[in-house]
């Protein structure tokens, strides 16, 4: 199983959105009308993306350098940044996340 | 913010694709369960070949459908078998299948833990042999440790010992739970419905009242270590709804393909009734999930019927289709097993012998004599069988602890 757990993450979320993160390569993400299904193929876990944009600030997550960016490109705007960053927290505390080097 | 109807209304509307979906590869089996949910033993000559199995994943893949829960009979027993999980793991499905562990050798447990992408459930009906082989055969229970050993020595881990829950067996709880832990498996439970040959011996084994409220409270006090693939949302009757998506997914988020392409609300379902198409007829799975008739009438609002003025409705939702069913009851009123005492009510006023029978009957029809049961009422005149499938699998939905989270939101946005 190689199923990763990332380094522990800041329970707060406050950090979360200084450091620059990517979809776990064991993960799919399907779209779906209500946000998306997330399955992690090494913990064998799924999760529910209740927001589309959410997915949207998922899928900008590998480019941006910081996921604070990422939420940026995807219009989050600054007073929904908390919500966002714990979910954030949640997907890498799950390892459906992993920080990059 | 975020979505403007609760998750689990999503899920009761339907999704574009099975969220998981339960394969029968065969029904040949080389054990003969006397709850067997598919009446398993012989193949059937139509099953799909290589070829159509292959078309399947091909169009699984295209849906993005993660995984799937292969069955049978006895899955292992199709000479294809190992070729049709490496083709679904090539096309990024896992596979999580069921089996009694008689072919799972020590040379195929090893193979087993070197894919990333392959879990196993071994089923198991009992902690010790008298109780397992009263119901799955005689000598199945050492068969099934064998595999459990051969996984463990393998070094495969978190391999799952699948139990469905007897009047027999649930003294034995805590025993099935020492079995996992003791190989580093993780244990599922699941309900006994009376599908399949199931059916038959539905008055002797299903649990007692007193039975279910212990387990509630034990699955409770378990939470999501232990698995019950959605099984129990009966029970959420009794208040504290257990982890998971408490809700009947049948021809919403799951479904099953049975071995001729027979696609079915639900694994508890094999029945005319429920049957919204066959792959070959329809040209493929998709038309079937997205456009078939019963699967479109599931996915409307359901009516509570005789259930209307409980104040569990809203928890239970009037529990399992298939129970209802195969026991004589309208779907639109009590489970037969409803905690609230209104099943057996109503099972009171079903004329004996007047439930539909099963669609199809694979057993086999040399009659073998089963081992003694404890308790039986009966001698046992048919053996034939396999383990039963469940239908969901883990629990998928399970991650939280708020009653939002119990949806598997975990990583919602409020």
């Amino acid at each position: 199983m190689t199923a990763t757990h990332s380094a522990p993450v800041d329970p707060a979320g406050a950090s979360v959105l200084e450091r620059g993160w990517q979809l776990n390569p064991d993960v799919s993400v399907r779209p779906e009308s209500f946000g998306a299904l997330l399955y992690h193929f090494g913990t064998r876990r799924l999760s529910f993306l209740k927001d589309r944009r959410l997915l949207d600030v998922v899928n900008h997550l590998g480019e941006a350098p910081t996921a604070r960016s990422a939420c940026a490109r995807a219009g989050i705007d600054d007073a929904s940044l908390p919500v966002f960053a714990r979910a954030l927290t949640r997907l890498a505390e799950t390892g459906m996340l992993q920080e990059r080097p | 913010m975020g979505v403007t109807i609760p998750l689990v209304e999503h899920f009761a509307r339907g999704l574009d694709a099975p969220i998981c979906l339960t394969w029968e590869l065969t029904y040949g089996c080389n054990l003969a369960c006397r709850h067997c949910l598919s009446s398993s033993g012989r193949r059937d000559p139509r099953e799909l070949t290589t070829a159509e199995a292959k078309a399947v994943i091909d169009e699984l893949e295209d849906m993005q459908v993660f995984y799937v829960n292969i069955g049978g009979g006895e899955p292992t027993i199709r000479s294809d078998f190992w070729e049709l999980v490496d083709y679904a793991n090539a096309h990024h499905i896992g596979v999580k299948f069921s089996t009694n562990g008689s072919r799972i050798t020590p040379e195929i447990a090893a193979r087993l833990a070197s894919n990333h992408y392959v879990d196993v459930q071994i089923s198991l009906d009992g902690a010790t042999a008298a109780v397992n082989d009263s119901v799955r055969g005689v000598g199945s229970f050492d068969v099934a440790i064998r595999a459990m050993e051969n996984l463990h020595q393998a070094g495969f881990p978190n391999f799952k010992i699948s139990v469905v829950c007897t009047r027999h067996n649930l003294a034995q709880i805590d025993e099935f739970k020492a079995l996992a832990d003791h190989y580093d498996a993780q244990l599922r439970l699941t309900r006994l419905r009376p599908s399949g040959r199931g059916a038959q011996v539905w008055d002797e084994l299903h649990p007692t009242a007193t039975q279910q409220r212990d387990l509630h409270r034990w699955l409770l006090a378990h939470g999501e270590n232990v698995l019950t693939g959605d099984s129990f949302f009966h029970l959420a009757g009794f208040g504290d709804p257990l982890p998971g998506l408490n809700l009947c997914g049948a021809g919403r988020v799951v479904c099953l393909i049975d071995p001729v392409g027979d696609v079915y609300a639900c694994p508890f379902a094999i029945h005319e009734e429920f049957r919204a198409g066959n792959l070959r007829e329809a040209g493929g799975f998709a038309p079937i999930w997205r456009r078939s008739e019963l699967f479109r009438s599931l996915r409307e609002p359901q009516s509570a019927g005789a259930c209307a003025s409980c104040g569990a409705y809203d928890a239970c939702r009037g529990g399992c289709m298939a129970a209802k069913f195969f026991t004589g009851l309208p779907l639109d009123g009590p489970d037969p097993e409803c905690v609230k005492g209104y099943g057996e009510l109503a099972l009171a006023q079903v004329t004996p012998g007047s439930a539909p029978s099963p669609s199809a009957d694979h057993s086999r029809r040399s009659v073998t004599p089963d081992a003694p049961t404890p308790g039986a009422r009966t001698p046992v005149t048919l053996l034939t069988g396999r383990r039963p499938v469940r239908a969901c699998e883990d629990s998928p939905l399970a991650l939280g602890s708020s009653p939002d989270d119990r949806l598997g939101a975990m990583t919602s946005v409020p």
